[in-house]
């Protein structure tokens, strides 16, 4: 069985992000960017299932401009197999990704795709879910336990939802989205990143795979939240309370 | 020289604004409600709160599903819970019992097929991001996540990076247009249940073309809910959050306390939820649950931005940390730079009971 795993490069979570003075966006250029981390989680699940002896190939895809190269060559050095980039210099949102995912599902057909439960930039939480409902398989999101069952082709996913967990068994091929807690993605050694080097990235464009890249979507300006008013120490319990009693009056 | 791009400029705006107001006139909006113990769910109700500011004239349909009875007593309280709301439909299905993403987005697709949306909206909550993405991908139309702010009919404003950046953006697509909300952006007045003279009709949505194919990939196992008799902590007026710094979940107790005595819910941050201290349905931040009560209460958390990203529109905001550096103190209305193993105790002893 082979397990399909999309990856983002995305501006890095530590990263205090700047918005552009003309609004158009974030400031990009000269950024450090990194793998999302969702997506992390995701290959390390890829990797621990072939680990397990479930799965016979973990195959990494990652979509975006040139430099998504070098996300995907530190996917190869956790240990992805081999990569696969969709090469569009165009911003793509979350349908198109899904219909160059569902596209390269029917090239690849991979049995289990595992996503990011949410890329840390446009934090749209929507692709998995889009990429399920365009291949009519089962979908289930923000996973924090993944069990596989061979045997009957079936996956049980322990979700995070509001207010606890839910556990839902889905017929394979299936897609998962993953959430935090799932597992603790491992560093690259030094040694896989040399062998990473000599793996397989195998480059696509869009037209390649038929899809049309029509954005419905348009990005009118970016601008800074609200500043908060500077707030006030106070030095002591009683302070406190008298504050929030009389001043805020929330109590 | 310069008339003739300025000429193309105006002419491109007003086609623009020709389709703006043409989508405008055309205003209906179906509200995704989640529904439990036979009534729907306070977020769903500030779902039908945002539809209200799409625009004047439109009308605004929620739709249930689950089967039986408990679905017909929500879909009485839905009638009656808010004055926008002009139709309930009502899905009663053994299909739809438990919110599976599958059949619902199914449900999503045969219902706007029928009534022709201009708009589609569910909260931003685990339901309402687990189905509404799907529904859209098979109607082929981009959906919009967790908007705060409606400035027109097809013009949001969403956060970004964790909430560092607001994004505008204007859905140039087909019908429907979808969005989330984030439920606590758009507050619902409380309405005397007299003021609403007349119910809106209820009606069943024909479920005989559903069945077909209907063999599920995805089965619905078992739900572990953490019971507490606190109130939610997406919907509370006070949050008391804990972190780290509270070092062990024994300790974690003084926080829960804390709320109790103040008729608040705990929240924790993700160091918190990592360490045990706490159930992780309880975690504040860009991955758990998104708060704006009236009073935030930061005890031993240091406010890394994604904490902040689940906490900064709330009202009055209080920290107490031992590190008078700790970036909470930037978004803290009232500071305090002390021992929170001295200053909770003090706090539980000096505050008047609210319950």
């Amino acid at each position: 069985m082979k397990i399909m795993v999309a990856i983002k490069r995305v501006v890095d979570y530590a990263v205090k992000i700047r918005v552009k003075p003309d609004k158009t966006g974030v400031e990009t250029a000269n950024v450090k960017m990194s793998m999302n981390p969702f997506c992390e989680i995701a290959l390390e699940e890829a990797l621990r299932i072939r680990e397990a002896g479930l799965a016979s190939e973990v195959v990494a895809v990652s979509m975006g401009p040139r430099q998504c190269a070098d996300t995907l060559r530190t996917g190869l050095a956790m240990g992805a197999d081999r990569g696969i980039h969709v090469d569009s210099p165009d911003a793509l949102y979350p349908l198109s990704v899904a219909k160059l995912l569902k596209a390269l599902v029917d090239v690849e057909k991979p049995q289990l795709l595992i996503l990011g439960k949410q890329a840390i930039d446009d934090d749209c939480n929507q692709t998995g879910q889009m990429v399920s409902g365009l291949l009519n398989w089962p979908q289930a999101t923000f996973a924090s336990k993944v069990v596989l069952d061979k045997q009957n082709q079936a996956v049980t996913v322990d979700r995070e939802v509001d207010g606890g967990l839910e556990t839902l068994c889905l017929d394979l091929p299936a897609v998962i989205t993953t959430d935090l807690r799932l597992n603790q993605p491992r560093y690259a050694t030094l040694p896989n990143i040399m062998k990473a080097k000599s793996k397989v990235i195998k480059k696509y464009t869009p037209q390649e795979l038929n899809v049309q890249i029509k954005p419905d979507l348009e990005i009118v300006q970016v601008t800074e939240p609200p500043k908060r008013k500077a707030g006030v120490i106070v030095s002591s319990v009683d302070e406190l309370i008298e504050k929030l009693k009389n001043e805020a009056r929330v109590l | 020289m310069a008339a003739r791009p300025m000429l193309r400029t105006f002419r491109g705006r007003s086609i623009t604004s020709r389709i703006a107001s043409l989508n405008h006139r055309f205003l209906s909006t179906l509200v995704l409600a989640e529904h439990e113990g036979g009534s729907i769910k306070a977020p769903s109700v500030s779902a039908v709160e945002a539809a209200k500011s799409l625009g004047k004239d439109n009308s605004v349909s929620v739709l249930l599903a689950g089967s039986g009875l408990s679905l017909q007593k929500a879909a009485e309280h839905a009638a009656s819970c808010h004055p926008s709301i002009s139709q309930v439909l009502m899905a009663d299905s053994d299909k739809l019992v438990h919110p599976l993403a599958e059949p619902w987005a199914r449900l999503v697709h045969l219902v706007q097929q029928k009534g022709s949306y201009s708009h589609i909206i569910a909260t931003s909550s685990s339901f309402g991001k687990n189905i509404l993405p799907r529904a859209a991908a098979l109607l082929d139309v981009s959906p919009i996540t967790d908007v705060i702010e409606i400035s027109r009919s097809h013009q949001f404003v969403r956060p970004i990076y964790a909430g560092n950046a607001l994004c505008t953006v204007q859905y140039t697509g087909s019908n429907p247009c979808m969005l989330t909300i984030r439920s606590t952006s758009f507050p619902v007045a409380t309405i005397a249940d007299s003021s609403r003279s007349n119910a809106a009709t209820i009606s069943q949505v024909d479920l005989s073309t559903f069945g077909e194919g209907a063999t599920s990939k995805s089965k619905y196992i078992t739900q572990t809910s953490q019971n507490t008799e606190r109130p939610d902590l997406g919907n509370a007026r006070i949050v008391i959050t804990g972190g780290r710094g509270l070092k062990s979940a024994d300790n974690f107790k003084m926080v829960e306390k804390l709320a109790e005595k103040l008729g608040a819910a705990v929240g924790a941050t993700r160091a918190a939820v990592d360490a045990g201290y706490v159930p992780n349905d309880l975690q504040v931040g860009q991955t758990g649950k998104i708060v704006a009560p009236e009073l935030y209460m930061a005890f031993g958390v240091s406010g890394a931005i994604q904490h902040l990203a689940g906490m900064r529109d709330s009202k009055v905001i209080v920290a107490v940390n031992r590190d008078a550096d700790a970036p909470i103190f930037q978004v803290a209305d009232y500071g305090l730079v002390g021992d929170l193993f001295e200053v909770i105790p003090e706090l539980l002893e000096k505050l008047p009971d609210k319950k």
